[in-house]
């Protein structure tokens, strides 16, 4: 079952590209685990995520801590803290 | 009850304040704040970024909230994404209300929790091609931490 991943930002501009739809492992069952696993899979999703603690994260569309679980068909976006206003 | 917006197009802050008492005899007053893009260091524009969907979510989310502790008459959130240069406005709130002390609070706190709370990224870009991203200031987490509820 896939999960709709969602870029912005500088973390956009390092890995590349501003969406893909995945099929992590059993094994992400959350933000943190999924960072983990997407920062294995190309030198600029590395780069991306080199500094955890600098991204921020939503799923479906709200804030998320790295603790909460993401499960098939989420959509789940990455982003720096915002600055809007 | 509130406007939301996301645009790319500048906005008319005298036409958005009409509407919000327009044919209704209740509204006291109305507050106003509108966030222009300064010239820091020299940038010659700002590149906001968003994430459609999520955004019009969140500036909601955060209109309700108003609504929810001050007794506000309407409310106007307008926010510009893309391209925008010194000087040229990029962000609009306004709250209206029978009294001024509601209508001045919760134009504070729109402005203060739309700026950490709604996903909006600052790119600048420089006159020598030069591009950095803005980094989130503890001041704004500070600004919207003030009217957390304890």
């Amino acid at each position: 079952m896939a999960m709709q991943i969602l870029y912005f930002a500088w973390v956009r501009q390092k890995v590349g590209h501003g969406a893909e739809t995945l099929e992590p492992p059993a094994e992400v069952t959350d933000v943190a685990g999924l960072m983990r696993w997407l920062a294995a899979r190309s030198p600029g999703h590395a780069a991306a995520f080199a500094q955890p603690g600098q991204v921020r994260a939503a799923v479906n569309q709200e804030f998320c801590p790295p603790d909460h679980p993401v499960r098939p068909n989420d959509e789940v976006a990455f982003f720096p803290p915002v600055t809007g206003g | 009850m509130a406007t939301i917006r996301v645009q790319e197009a500048p906005f008319d802050a005298g036409a958005e304040q009409a509407a919000l008492a327009a044919g209704r005899a209740d509204v006291g007053g109305i507050a106003a704040f509108t966030g222009l893009c300064r010239a820091d260091d020299g940038i010659a524009a700002l590149v906001l970024e968003h994430y459609p969907g999520m955004t019009e979510r969140a500036l909601a989310g955060i209109a309700a909230e108003a609504e929810a502790r001050w007794p506000l008459t309407g409310c106007t959130i307008i926010h510009r994404v893309g391209r925008i240069t010194p000087g040229e406005p990029i962000v609009l709130v306004l709250a209206a209300s029978a009294h001024r002390t509601a209508a001045l609070e919760a134009c504070a706190f729109l402005i203060d929790w739309l700026k950490t709370g709604a996903p909006f990224w600052k790119r600048e870009e420089f006159s020598d091609g030069r591009e950095r991203w803005v980094e989130a200031k503890a001041s704004d987490d500070a600004a919207a931490g003030r009217w957390r509820k304890g």
